[in-house]
């Protein structure tokens, strides 16, 4: 090729495959947005009192009612057992199927396959519906609450901790291997001091997560900050729900402090 | 000449204990005992727990599809809401990220940009569902609503992040060229963020379907409200099948945006 030839040719980022996939994604994006607005079912009246049903709420919130700052305080200690426990049960199950999920652990690729479809069904159901599932069950209260917890986060903490472990330098395990070390060996000191600081960042963010989660769990009677709300809600006291909101933004404010504060320290 | 004599502490032993961490265990393992307690968990709780929930797995089985045409709207719905939250989500977090980004905005620009981010994030979907559902009524508006709060508190902080972590010799080089703010944010920032972007919005629309499945218990719309309705008749056949097509549909919305990432990578 001369170099004017060169020159002429026309230069471009991205080979035509990638570009019609581009494409592709765009025009399906915009064909699902365009379906979903023309089809969904929205009620406009109701849009008119919107503004002053804003204000009319806030206008009842205003001021809270301080003598309910007790039965929420309650909840909320109730609410981080919840979510603390319910994170600790949660790594206790994910870290065996998160072995299971590691294909440098368990090179068995229908046990990798299994693990991750506990992993996405752990996921997909929300912890709403799996407090719903556990209350059924245990009736109401915080044993459900932190049983939905724990099976909502084995999703995560699996599937990230399975992740670590992929990630690990095989140079040590296989050093270990060659001196004789048994399985149990390997894992516990090949792999654990390698993965150890990913593993309690992720312990951090989800119970980070789960402090956010558990304080609703209350709504479907799963016990802590939630049932307070929800009690408040149902007899429409907006001062008492006001009173809620706010101890509920402090302590998730001051656990994202916390988190973000020692995973920087870890990591 | 000074012979050095080993460490007192005697022969070095590989992998010593650290009995500091296994300290740690303990008192993890004792404030276990401790919340347990707190909560009332008790053996014979747990037991006729389990006899419940034989009792409430056999009546799940075999899943009911018979109100297919139920689960069909309702998933319908929450697909709607999905969409529709992620793409006005998508739309508010573009400035609310860019003006919260710390290296190209002024202090006094990002702080309340980061404030709204962080109101956004710590309220959970539900309950900013149940504060518009009373504000503008049960429906899939409300649901939207909703989730569209929650898309902006996520997307926007990550896409401050990626902003705030590109380089910013790209975007001297197209300054440099006597580019106005707008050609230097399309020229020379977009280039940098957009496929980390379109990670982020693909996540956000799983995660916005798998919210979407939920607003509908506090009246937002969706297949929520299908499954609440099924759980308080004690349909629990209905209740299974539900879950099995939220489960199989996030299944196929997860392969679908993990396609987009490698696409845009």
């Amino acid at each position: 090729m001369t170099v004017a030839a060169q020159l002429e040719r026309d230069w471009q980022r991205f080979t035509p495959l990638k570009r019609l996939s581009r494409f592709a994604f765009y025009l399906f994006a915009a064909v699902a947005l365009v379906i979903s607005l023309r089809t969904i079912d929205v009620i406009p009246e109701f849009l008119y009192d919107a503004p002053d049903q804003m204000t009319d709420l806030f206008k009842r919130m205003w001021p809270p009612d301080l003598s309910y700052i007790q039965p929420t305080l309650q909840g909320l200690i109730e609410t981080l057992h919840i979510a603390t426990l319910g994170t600790i049960i949660a790594i206790i199950l994910a870290v065996p199927i998160g072995l299971l999920a590691a294909r440098n652990v368990t090179p068995n690729f229908a046990l990798n396959l299994f693990a991750k479809f506990v992993f996405v069904t752990s996921r997909s159901i929300n912890s709403l519906v799996w407090a719903l599932l556990f209350v059924a069950v245990f009736g109401p209260g915080p044993l459900a609450g932190t049983l939905a917890i724990a099976f909502r986060s084995i999703g995560f903490t699996g599937k990230l901790f399975a992740e670590a472990m992929e990630e690990a330098n095989a140079g040590s395990i296989e050093a270990l291997t060659a001196a004789g070390a048994s399985r149990w060996s390997t894992l516990l000191l090949g792999y654990w001091p390698q993965i150890r600081p990913a593993f309690w960042s992720i312990a951090l963010f989800r119970w980070d997560i789960n402090i956010r989660e558990s304080a609703v769990l209350g709504i479907v009677g799963a016990g802590g900050v939630g049932v307070a709300l929800d009690t408040a809600l149902n007899l429409l006291y907006w001062d008492q729900v006001a009173v809620v909101l706010i101890a509920i933004f402090i302590v998730v404010v001051l656990a994202e402090i916390i988190v973000t504060s020692v995973r920087g320290k870890i990591l | 000449m000074i012979v050095t004599d080993p460490p007192a502490s005697g022969p070095r032993t590989a992998f010593a204990p650290n009995w500091l961490a296994r300290l740690g265990w303990i008192a993890l393992a004792v404030y276990v005992v401790y919340a347990g307690s707190q909560l009332g968990f008790s053996a014979a709780r747990f037991s006729t727990g389990l006899e419940h929930g034989h009792r409430f797995l056999a009546r799940m089985f075999p899943p009911n599809f018979g109100r297919w045409e139920l689960i069909y709207d309702g998933i319908l719905e929450s697909l709607q809401i999905a969409v529709i939250a992620t793409f006005f989500g998508i739309l508010i977090s573009l400035p609310v990220g860019l003006l919260a980004a710390r290296n190209l905005m002024p202090a006094w620009v990002s702080w309340p940009m980061r404030g709204i981010i962080a109101l956004c994030r710590s309220f959970h979907p539900i309950i900013v569902a149940i504060l518009f559902v009373k504000a503008i009524g049960f429906g899939a508006l409300a649901g939207v609503m909703a989730l569209i709060v929650a898309s902006i508190g996520f997307i926007s902080k990550l896409f401050a992040e990626a902003i705030e972590e590109i380089s910013l010799k790209q975007v001297e080089a197209v300054r440099a060229t006597g580019a106005g703010f707008f050609s230097i944010l399309i020229m020379g920032v977009q280039p940098q963020v957009l496929p980390r972007f379109i990670g982020f919005a693909t996540y956000q629309l799983d995660s916005n379907l798998r919210n979407s499945t939920m607003v509908g218990i506090v009246g937002g719309g969706g297949i929520g409200a299908a499954l609440f309705t099924a759980y308080q008749r004690f349909d629990f056949d209905v209740v299974l099948a539900i879950l099995i097509v939220i489960v199989s549909l996030i299944m196929v919305a997860e392969i679908v945006s993990g396609w987009a990432r490698r696409v845009f990578q």
